[in-house]
This record gives C-alpha cells, sequence and structure tokens, in this order.
C-alpha cells in the first residue's frame, strides 16, 4: 500500500519551504523516526522525520527546490506490507499484541508520554472530540492508541495528524530496529513509557531539542572521548585585548575574549594538525583549514554556527563573523552551511563562572575544547609564587582519530599561543 | 524590594491588564507600566466608545423609522455633542472599572512611559520622574496606533484618525473615508447615520476584504442603499487642506483621477505596532516591520521578554490580545515552577472578527475561497434572515448566515454573518469550533425559538440540503 508522503508544515506559520537535501534515495527503507529529508523554512533548517515504515519507492520532488507549498506530495513510500518485510525489525517493531513476558506489564498506550488520562484500558469510554472521532473513524486508527493534548487529555484533530494514518497502529517510538533481535527490553524501555506520581508536566520535544539527544547521544556512545586539561595564563591575552580595543574603538569594533580564543584554537590546530581531523570509516580526514564551530545558545537548545578559515582569518574578522553569526543564530535564520561541518568546536561557559567542564564531541570532528572562566588564582610565576588570571581548558578528544600525544600537542599549542598571544595578530 | 516582580507587563490595554490579572491570579507579584489611561485603546480610544456611538446612531437611526413600527416621532435630530459625551462617559466608566481590577489584584500600577533595559530592568519616566523596576519577565503590549498616509498627516482638525472622529470638532458635512476595514466602515456607518454625506475609498475590489467576498458584496449594496458612496479598486492620491475643507485626488477604478472636495477626512488605513522606543532593539528581540515576532505562548526569541497583543502578527483585534494575555501569563507562571496550569497554545483560525456597522459583520474561521484554497473540498450552507421569524418581527429581515464545512471530515472551518445582532451570534460557532464539532453536533442541537440564531442551525442544515424554512 504506497503512503504518499507530504510537505509538512514545521512551524505553525509555515506555507512553503524549500527541499534542502534528500537523506533517502529510491529503494531506501525507511522506519518511523528515521530522517528523510532536511527542508529550510524562512526560520530554520529542519529534519524531517519518516512516520510511517516502508520502502521509499519515489522521490516526488527534487533536492534543491524551492516554494514547495505544504501538503505537496514530496515522496511515496511502499507499505512495509509488501514482501520482505524485513525480518529482523519484526520482534521490536511489531506492536504485538501478545506482549512478550520480559515486557513491563500491558501498559497504556506505546506512544504516550506520561498522559495524565489519555488512553484507558480498552472497553472504557475514549474522550476525543467530534472531529477527531470523525477522523479517526474513516482512516481506521485506533483511538485507544493515541494520547490526547486537550484538556484532561481529551483527542483532538492535532493529536491525530502527528499519529498519522498508517496501515498499522503507530509503531512509532520504538528506535534502531538494528540493535540486537533478542535484545532484552533495555533499548525499549528508553522508549516505553514514562510514569511518575510527581506533579510534572510532559513538555513535547522540539525538532532541534530531538536532534541534541540523537546527536550527542550518538557521539557519546560510539565516540571514545579522552579529556586533557591545561591551566592557561590569561593576563597577557587579556592586556592585549584591551590595547586591540582601545586601538580599535574607532572603527567600531569589540573584541571578546571568546575571539581570541577561537583564533588561537584555529591557529593550534594548525600548529598541531594530527589533531585537526576526522575518523571517517576507512580514512582519516586531515583537514588542511581550520573550521571553528563555536557553541551558542538560543532559545530550545543551542547551536553551532561555524566561524570558517579561523586559522586565516584576523581577530577583528572573527569577532565580526561572531556577531553577525550569533545574531542570526539567535533569530533562527542560519542556513545550513552556516552550522554544518567546522573542523573542531570550541564551547565556553566562562561567563558561568564555571571553573572547567568536559564538553561532547560534535561528530565528525575531532576535538571540542571547553573553556571555563578566568579567575585569579594562586599561580608559579618564575618560581615565586604569584596572583595570576588563570583559566582552564579542556579539550575532548575522539582517540579513534587522535591520540593521546597529538590531542597533547593541540593543548600545549594553545596555551603557548593564549599565553604569548602577539602571534594572534601577527 | 518594591520594584521587584515576577512580571512587568508593558501597557495596560486589553492584552496588558487581563495578562497581568491572570498572573496575579496565579500568585505572581506583577506591575504594569502604563504611559496614559488605563485599559488602553480599546476601552478609552476604540472599541468601547464607538460601540457607544454607534449605539446612539442605531437608536436614531430607530427613531426615523418608527412610523414602519407604528410609532410617531417628530422633529428627531441628533446632538453630536450629547453623543460624544455620552460615548466619553463609557469610556471614563470602564477606565475606573480596570482601576479598581488593579487594586482587586494587588498589581502595582506604574505610570510612566517604560523601557526595557535588559537583565530584566525596567525604567519608567512618569511625572514624578524616573524608577526603576526589575522583573522576571516583562511582556510587551504596549499595542499599535493608526497607520498615516504619507501624503495626509491626520492634524485632528480636517484630517482625522480613529482617535479624533471618536471627539469630533465639528460634525462633518461630507465626509471621506480611506479604507474600509472595521474601523472605516463603522465610522462611515456611524457618521452616514448622522446624518453625513460619506464616502469610502477602498484599495482592493471589494469592502470589508478581510471578510468573505459575499459578505462584502452584500455590505457593499446595503451600505451603498444607505446613501454611502463606494469606492473599489480606488486610491486617494493626494489630499490637500483648506480653511474650507479638503481637496482629494481619488484615481477610480478605470484609471482616471478626479478631485472632490470634502469637509473632513478619515484615514483607517490600518495600523503600526507601538516598538519603537522601548528598548526593544537594544536587546535583540526579532521584529519583522516592527512587528514582534512570537511563539504560540509569546515567547519572543530572548528570555524573558515576551511579547502580546497589537504589537505580535495579527489580527489586531482586542479579544486576541486578552487572549494571548492569559496564555502568556499562564506560560510564564509554569516557567516560575507552577506545575497547576496548562496553556495551550493560540489557534488563529479560531479568533472571531466583528464590525458593528449597520448591518453587522461577524466571521470565524475561512472564507470559502481561503478554505478552497486550503485544498479543502467544501460543503457550504448559506441561510437568510428573511426565513427566520424573529427578524422579520424585528424588522431587521436583511441579512444571512453562511457556514462552510470540510466535506469530507464534516469539520466546521468557517462561518461568514451579516445582519442585525451577529455581533453576538458568532460566539456559538466559536465554542463549536474550539470543540472540534462536526455538522452533526450542530445540527443535533436544539436552537430555541423565536431567536435570531435559528438561522445558525438552518445554515448548517442548508450545507446538507436540510434547511427547512427555505
Amino acid at each position: 500500500m504506497p503512503i504518499q508522503i507530504k510537505m509538512p508544515a514545521l512551524s505553525p506559520t509555515m506555507e512553503e519551504g524549500t527541499l534542502a537535501k534528500w537523506l533517502v534515495k529510491v529503494g531506501d527503507k525507511v522506519s518511523s523516526g528515521d530522517i528523510m529529508a532536511e527542508i529550510e523554512t524562512d526560520k530554520a533548517t529542519m529534519e524531517f522525520e519518516a512516520v510511517d515504515e516502508g520502502t521509499v519507492v519515489a522521490i516526488e520532488v527534487a533536492e534543491g527546490t524551492e516554494g514547495v507549498k505544504v501538503g505537496t506530495v514530496i515522496a511515496t513510500i511502499a507499505g512495509e506490507d509488501e514482501g520482505d518485510a524485513a525480518p529482523a525489525a519484526a520482534p521490536v517493531a511489531a506492536p504485538a499484541p501478545a506482549p512478550v513476558a520480559a515486557a513491563p506489564a500491558p501498559a497504556p498506550a506505546p506512544v504516550a508520554a506520561p498522559a495524565p488520562v489519555a488512553a484507558a484500558p480498552a472497553g472504557d469510554r475514549v474522550v476525543a472530540s467530534p472531529l477527531a472521532k470523525r477522523i479517526a473513524g474513516e482512516k481506521g486508527i485506533d483511538l485507544t492508541q493515541v494520547k490526547g493534548s486537550g484538556p484532561h487529555g481529551r483527542i483532538i484533530k492535532a493529536d491525530l495528524d502527528v499519529t498519522a494514518p498508517a496501515a498499522a497502529p503507530v509503531a512509532a517510538a520504538a528506535p534502531a530496529p538494528a540493535a540486537a533481535p533478542v535484545a532484552p527490553p533495555a533499548p525499549v524501555a528508553a522508549a516505553a513509557p514514562f510514569s511518575t506520581d510527581i506533579p510534572h508536566e510532559a513538555v513535547k520535544l522540539s525538532t532541534m531539542r530531538k536532534t541534541i539527544a540523537r546527536r550527542l547521544t550518538e557521539a557519546k556512545a560510539t565516540v571514545p572521548h579522552y579529556y586533557l586539561t591545561v591551566d592557561i595564563s590569561l593576563d597577557k591575552l587579556l592586556k592585549l585585548r584591551a590595547e586591540l580595543n582601545s586601538a580599535l574603538a574607532g572603527e567600531g569594533v569589540k573584541l571578546s575574549v571568546n575571539d581570541l580564543l577561537i583564533k588561537a584554537l584555529g591557529k593550534a590546530l594548525m600548529l598541531a594538525p594530527d589533531a585537526n581531523v576526522s575518523f571517517a570509516g576507512d580514512n582519516l580526514i586531515r583537514y588542511s583549514r581550520a573550521d571553528i564551530a563555536v557553541a551558542v545558545s538560543i532559545p530550545g537548545g543551542l547551536i553551532t554556527p561555524i566561524v570558517t578559515g579561523a586559522d586565516v582569518k584576523s581577530v577583528s574578522a572573527i569577532q565580526k563573523d561572531m556577531a553577525d553569526l550569533a545574531a542570526r543564530a539567535k533569530a533562527g535564520k542560519l542556513a545550513p552551511h552556516e552550522y554544518q561541518g567546522g573542523t573542531a568546536s570550541l564551547s565556553n561557559l566562562g561567563m558561568f563562572g564555571i571553573k572547567q567542564f568536559e564538553a561532547v564531541i560534535n561528530p565528525p570532528q575531532g576535538m571540542i575544547m571547553a573553556v571555563g572562566a578566568g579567575e585569579k588564582r594562586p599561580y608559579v610565576i618564575d618560581d615565586a609564587l604569584g596572583i595570576a588570571t588563570v583559566m582552564s581548558a579542556t579539550g575532548s578528544f575522539d582517540h579513534r582519530a587522535i591520540d593521546g600525544a597529538e590531542g597533547a600537542q593541540l593543548m600545549q599549542a594553545f596555551k603557548t599561543l593564549v599565553e604569548a598571544p602577539l602571534a594572534l595578530v601577527a | 524590594m518594591a520594584n521587584q516582580y515576577d512580571l512587568i507587563v508593558l501597557g495596560s490595554g486589553p492584552g496588558g491588564y487581563v495578562a497581568a490579572i491572570r498572573a496575579a491570579q496565579l500568585g505572581l507579584k506583577v506591575g504594569i507600566v502604563e504611559r496614559e489611561l488605563l485599559g488602553g485603546i480599546c476601552l478609552n480610544w476604540g472599541c468601547i466608545p464607538t460601540k457607544a456611538l454607534l449605539r446612539s446612531a442605531e437608536v436614531f437611526n430607530q427613531m426615523k423609522h418608527a412610523a414602519s413600527y407604528g410609532l410617531a416621532a417628530d422633529n428627531i435630530r441628533a446632538d453630536i455633542d450629547a453623543v460624544v459625551k455620552r460615548s466619553r462617559g463609557v469610556a471614563k466608566q470602564l477606565n475606573q472599572g480596570v482601576t479598581h481590577l488593579m487594586r482587586k489584584n494587588k498589581i502595582t500600577v506604574h505610570m510612566g512611559n517604560g523601557v526595557l533595559k535588559g537583565g530584566g530592568q525596567i525604567e519608567v519616566t512618569g511625572e514624578k520622574g524616573t524608577e526603576t523596576l526589575s522583573a522576571k519577565h516583562v511582556i510587551v503590549a504596549t499595542g499599535a496606533r493608526a497607520r498615516d498616509l504619507p501624503f495626509a498627516k491626520a492634524d485632528g482638525d480636517r484630517i482625522w484618525t480613529y482617535r479624533h472622529a471618536m471627539v469630533p470638532p465639528a460634525m462633518p458635512t461630507k465626509l471621506l473615508v480611506i479604507g474600509s476595514g472595521a474601523i472605516g466602515i463603522e465610522f462611515a456607518s456611524f457618521y452616514n447615520d448622522m446624518g453625513a454625506d460619506v464616502t469610502v475609498v477602498e484599495m482592493m475590489d471589494r469592502i470589508v476584504p478581510v471578510e468573505d467576498a459575499d459578505v462584502s458584496a452584500f455590505l457593499e449594496k446595503s451600505l451603498t442603499k444607505q446613501g454611502i458612496k463606494i469606492l473599489t479598486g480606488a486610491g486617494v492620491e493626494s489630499i490637500t487642506t483648506s480653511a474650507s475643507g479638503v481637496k482629494a485626488k481619488i484615481k477610480s477604478k478605470d484609471g482616471a483621477a478626479a478631485e472632490h472636495d470634502f469637509s473632513h477626512v478619515i484615514v483607517a488605513v490600518g495600523i503600526v505596532p507601538n516598538t519603537e522606543n522601548i528598548g526593544l532593539e537594544a536587546l535583540g528581540v526579532a521584529t519583522e516591520r516592527g512587528i514582534i515576532a512570537i511563539d504560540g505562548y509569546g515567547r519572543t526569541n530572548v528570555p524573558g521578554v515576551w511579547a502580546i497583543g497589537d504589537v505580535t502578527p495579527g489580527p489586531w483585534l482586542a479579544h486576541k490580545a486578552s487572549h494571548e494575555g492569559v496564555i502568556a501569563a499562564e506560560a510564564i507562571a509554569q516557567a516560575l515552577g507552577n506545575t497547576e496550569v496548562h496553556p495551550h497554545p493560540m489557534d488563529r483560525l479560531n479568533i472571531p472578527g466583528c464590525t458593528y456597522c449597520h448591518p453587522q459583520v461577524a466571521s470565524v474561521g475561512l472564507t470559502e475561497a481561503k478554505a478552497k484554497e486550503a485544498g479543502h473540498e467544501v460543503k457550504v450552507g448559506t441561510f437568510p434572515f428573511i426565513g427566520n421569524g424573529k427578524a422579520i418581527a424585528l424588522g431587521e429581515a436583511e441579512g444571512f448566515i453562511k457556514t462552510v464545512f470540510d466535506a469530507q471530515t464534516g469539520e466546521l472551518l468557517g462561518a461568514h454573518m451579516i445582519g442585525a445582532e451577529v455581533t453576538e451570534l458568532i460566539q456559538g460557532y466559536v465554542v463549536g469550533k474550539t470543540l472540534e464539532t462536526t455538522e452533526a453536533e450542530l445540527m443535533h442541537t436544539v436552537f430555541a425559538h423565536p431567536t435570531l440564531s435559528e438561522m445558525m442551525h438552518e445554515s448548517v442544515l442548508a450545507a446538507y440540503g436540510r434547511a427547512i424554512h427555505i
């Protein structure tokens, strides 16, 4: 049974969008939750997830097409009931009316979040709007399997749009059918209904939040991280910054410490090129330019706009780039190429007084530098105990691509550049 | 601390004061900043005083038609000064009502001009000097003002905005109304009833262009019959004032431009949000042509800064602002740890709109054309006032009620009404839409007889070929 995939409305006001990129091709199998495409709206680029399961039989709208109206058919997938319905997927995905022994109780709706009321056991009255009942009747949706978002858990039309008229009732949440077919309840447990007596509210995840969750879980689970920390004296860099700012005041340029650190990391990566790499399966990618992704917090999540060529750019150019990127990031107006890619990342929580932390690598990058607060600390200067403004910087490295000594060389180069910062403006 | 709040609301119009009350109900410490009058435009210079004016016009109109009800009334005349005085009295009464509500809910009122300073600081400059308030959250509810025409700046003498038109320095003899949205049409209707010779110029091809095309056509015919001249597809190219009046150069649909004399002009070509000089730029609050971008709960892109009402995307209606105020207040309470509230995002397709001209216009949801544009296969029902007993008894047999359903799901997509009291009727459909009714529940509903509301039933029946009284 072919299922038409339509251009989704990714925000309440979206009327059309650009099909930026297909992440599946004809013949690919998709299951619920798989990212099928990237769609660009006026506000942001968002990932479009499959709701149905099946095989992609046609791509109707080509990559890069602009102004695709919401509701336009963009692809067709054939339902899973056609032939080789992937036996491997069955054990986990099948909604199995008779639960396996291990399963945690007959439990309510598989998709349901904590749901105060919703999906009562069969037989009880389903609370749904007249319109929701009619649509469910016509599309053969089992309302006991739907979580209501209306008052007191009432099911409304919008709840059905999300659940969609799949042939089989909502296999949804179950992720990664590949993972060990006979696996214990563990992987399923993550998606199982969350239940608590503590007063609470279930907030639907935004696409951004889902992406962050997915990517960072992936990173921590698949990338062997190790961490190297150095203490760095900031006094010279702060002095240089003050001098540069007073010299540049006329041009309206005001450099931040972060701008200088971006430059320092860019340059350090070129001085320790073994750390400017990506692990790519059978290959190691060695970059000959340092593009620094800078973590910027925005409402509802974070994004990492990229300063390209930070090794060669002047610090004032970096400052201008960052001001522009950060402003547009906050307005949700970054183009995909402005936040995807990068050869390494910089994350700075110093403004919150964080002394030191370890950040999660953003694959396929090989490292991320986590920078803490600059603070006055006792510091040994010329064999005497003095006071210096010191910050701790911790690099997280992908051990598949960068060995300890190579990582250490980068940390050393970074420390040297920050402590003797004239090289940053040379 | 005295000036430390959970929430500060900037602006006390129907968005702001309602948000403040809801937040206070939820236990927040709330302050409200107002530069002019509590209650904002709506109840001081907008919705309410115009309704008072229009009520006078309605009574006057009925007096003129007394004979048709078997009554005699001689020498009837309108006293514009007394009519305006009554309108101002009504506004004053409600303004005091808001003052009372603020006190009752322990909301501190700071009179003055508020500017956001970042870090939750708000600087308020009033008659008594400047004070700095601080709050965990701020709601921007500063409203909007009338849009000026570049060549016809309102001067309050010959060229008026809605505000001047509400307290006219003189009764216009020959009035030009530019713009046929709700505000333009209401004043055209009022001054026509009061005896002025009224011309309405609209750039679009029909008046009240946001309404269903059938409603626009019906209203145009009705107003024309009442003596209002209506020029659609036309534009005013220039206006020159003199001691005796104004000369307007009007380019009509066929492209010919001609000069016409008027005693006064009302400019009603839309509104401009009041988003300048309140510190939004410095905080980096995202705006588009002055309109603040928000999510369904009123959040702007800057954490802790919220916006509701006319500073946000339309429709620019008081009740939309109030509802957004409640949503934002609840979302803020939630952000501050209240787990009992469950704010719902604004459903912009379920906001009724009312125009109080004679006959009245009211609507909700999609017009027939918009529904088709959105890809719906539709079923449309129309029922005329002439088929309703109560309407005939009232002597108000002019108008109709139109309903638009999705042919497949029976979803009520929109309702469009013109005629007596329809502004009071529309809410029935709005409740129905909120509950996600289909035609079946509306058909099963018993409507009282004799009422105008029976037409709402008949219109639904008509959409399915089942109307009884036609």
